[in-house]
């Protein structure tokens, strides 16, 4: 937020470090809530925010000197840090809750495989953001500063689109443990709705490979898809208070 | 100790002037030990490129050191030189060889080759041992100001011509141009820089068409690329990523009815359209076409000339950094103190106002 704030966009060594001191500090949190839970820690909003904070992060982390799309950690940390916030804000259920029901290995990994996902989708979600950024620019000529530090548009497509289908892969495999506890629609509201975001990505991915869209779609889908994927889970939030643990 | 410098620029003299001072390599080492066998010089560097000569001596004294290299042009002159040379003292000599280094002398604000250039007088001064302590010092810490200059700054920034401008958007909608494969429409001689710039860039393959073959062959050759009969490059044009258009056609040549339906194609492929053509080639309306960019010759000459103002707005800054880095070596090369025993940036300053 610094390096946008200041109009300083160079990927310095002190902005990498930062993120990474970020991710090990969320690291070490998540260890030790679920040292406390006894169990994956995504056993409430708050949890899911933080784990998915951390996906982010660990995914810019994976990508980022890969691609070397410079401000990639520009765009993904205001984004992982509005996670965190939102989950200190939002979630009501801050408290660790200790259940008396032995850990399921399946419904960990199916929970965990899954929210790892939303951090790939999240991160698609920010090549998106800078794909129709870049984008607007070239079309328009009105181009500004930031656009020198942009990546070029097609490194950014082929980004947003490798990460979608990474998100997706993950998802299908998370769903795929989900089927180790037996019908995963029988199990809770939040796996049914990891189906609805897998037909979502699903649909983006069909709609680029059958249809052959253009990457500027792609970019508004996966941001589209990804905000309804934000949007849903808080309203899924509010269904499940009443009910207790996500 | 005095650092002087003493030369001609394309800000004091014309070409006809700089040219009869053009020293090469071999011919500047000697020039340089000429002066050393001046009383009192003790180092001497010449800097020769096409837009400036300039010699930099160490000497005991100014009046010796000036005196050393007007000699030399005055014999090559066979008269006194004129007010197309400028002498600099210490301070000035320092700052002058700071801003230089740093591109904010150039004819083109910001221009990096005249690095590569100092970097090499100064490589051939020092293998003909014509610098020593006070020289060395001067000169490495120029590139260290240079490069301080230019990460820190944006003087280097964007494109300021319309063959550089092309380039620079052709990389940020492709990346590498490795992969691109370029069309040109018209021989002209806008379209072959445009076409020479991206082609620098490696481009996979450049093909030229033109309603006159022959010239369509030439400039082929040129770019090592392949020429088309004009009437064929619609068929060649559905691999293409990039279009020059350059005729000398009175109508448009590409229109957006012709090039939509391509387009629906390739949707996972750009089109860069470069129209440098006036009357425009390319009708105006493909820019609405979903993966295409349209840049007229217009567009890509406020692009440099942004680029240029850029530039022009960071000078405040840069000249900030050079007069830090001026008095902190001036301080070093007085020792901390001037001779009169005025601290040397007080002395600076002093002179300045």
């Amino acid at each position: 937020m610094h390096a946008l704030g200041a109009r300083v966009y160079k990927a310095s060594r002190l902005n990498f470090f930062a993120i990474l001191t970020g991710f090990l500090c969320q690291t070490g949190f998540l260890y030790l809530r679920g040292h406390a839970l006894g169990r994956c820690p995504l056993t409430s909003l708050f949890e899911v925010l933080v784990f998915l904070s951390w996906s982010t992060v660990l995914f810019y982390l994976l990508i980022g000197p890969t691609y070397r799309l410079s401000l990639l950690g520009a765009f993904t940390s205001p984004l992982a840090f509005l996670f965190l916030v939102a989950a200190l804000l939002l979630a009501h259920d801050r408290a660790p809750v200790k259940t008396t029901n032995p850990p399921n290995g399946w419904l960990e990994l199916h929970a965990a495989l899954s929210v790892v996902a939303y951090g790939a989708f999240a991160l698609a979600f920010v090549a998106g953001v800078m794909y129709l950024a870049q984008e607007k620019q070239l079309k328009s000529h009105n181009i500004h500063s930031i656009f020198y530090h942009l990546p070029p548009i097609r490194d950014l497509a082929v980004a947003n689109t490798r990460l979608i289908i990474v998100g997706f892969l993950l998802l299908t495999v998370g769903l795929g443990a989900g089927f180790g506890l037996g019908s995963i629609f029988t199990h809770s509201v939040v796996t049914v709705w990891a189906v609805g975001v897998w037909f979502l990505y699903g649909f983006i991915l069909t709609a680029e490979w059958r249809h052959r869209i253009s990457p500027r779609r792609v970019a508004w889908l996966s941001v589209a898809a990804f905000s309804v994927l934000l949007i849903t889970l808080g309203g899924l939030n509010f269904i499940t208070q009443k009910g207790g643990a996500l | 100790m005095e650092i002087l410098c003493l030369g001609l620029s394309h800000h004091t003299a014309p070409v006809q002037i700089r040219e009869k001072f053009a020293l090469g390599e071999s011919e500047a080492t000697e020039v340089a030990r000429q002066f050393l066998s001046a009383s009192g010089v003790s180092e001497a560097l010449v800097v020769s490129t096409c837009n400036r000569v300039e010699f930099y001596v160490a000497a005991e004294q100014a009046a010796q050191g000036f005196g050393a290299v007007n000699e030399f042009l005055t014999a090559r002159l066979n008269e006194p030189p004129g007010s197309a040379f400028f002498q600099l003292p210490t301070a000035a000599a320092i700052r002058h060889l700071f801003r230089v280094v740093s591109g904010l002398d150039s004819m083109v604000l910001g221009e990096t080759e005249i690095l590569g250039q100092v970097k090499k007088a100064y490589a051939a001064a020092s293998a003909g041992k014509t610098t020593s302590r006070h020289l060395n010092k001067l000169f490495q810490r120029a590139f260290n100001v240079a490069k301080d200059v230019r990460t820190n700054t944006n003087i280097t920034r964007g494109s300021v011509s319309v063959g550089s401008a092309a380039v620079e958007l052709a990389e940020k909608i492709f990346g590498k141009l490795s992969t691109c494969h370029v069309m040109i429409l018209g021989a002209g001689e806008t379209s072959e820089l445009t076409a020479g710039a991206l082609s620098a860039r490696g481009v996979k393959s450049i093909f030229v068409a033109n309603r006159s073959y022959d010239r369509a062959v030439a400039l082929a050759e040129k770019m090592k690329g392949k020429a088309i009969h004009f009437e064929d490059w619609p068929r060649e044009f559905h691999d293409v990523d990039i279009l020059i258009g350059s005729t000398a056609a009175p109508h448009h040549v590409l229109t957006a009815a012709q090039l939509a339906p391509i387009m629906r194609t390739r949707p996972d492929r750009p089109l860069f359209c470069i129209d440098l053509a006036v009357p425009r080639d390319i009708e105006p309306a493909v820019n609405d076409i979903e993966g295409v960019y349209l840049y007229d010759i217009d567009a890509l000459q406020a692009r440099a000339d942004q680029s240029m103002n850029i530039r022009k707005q960071e000078l405040v800054i840069c000249e900030q950094m050079i007069e830090r880095h001026a008095v902190e070596f001036g301080e070093w090369l007085a020792g901390g103190w001037t001779q009169a025993g005025v601290r040397y940036s007080e002395a600076v300053s002093g002179g300045q106002s």
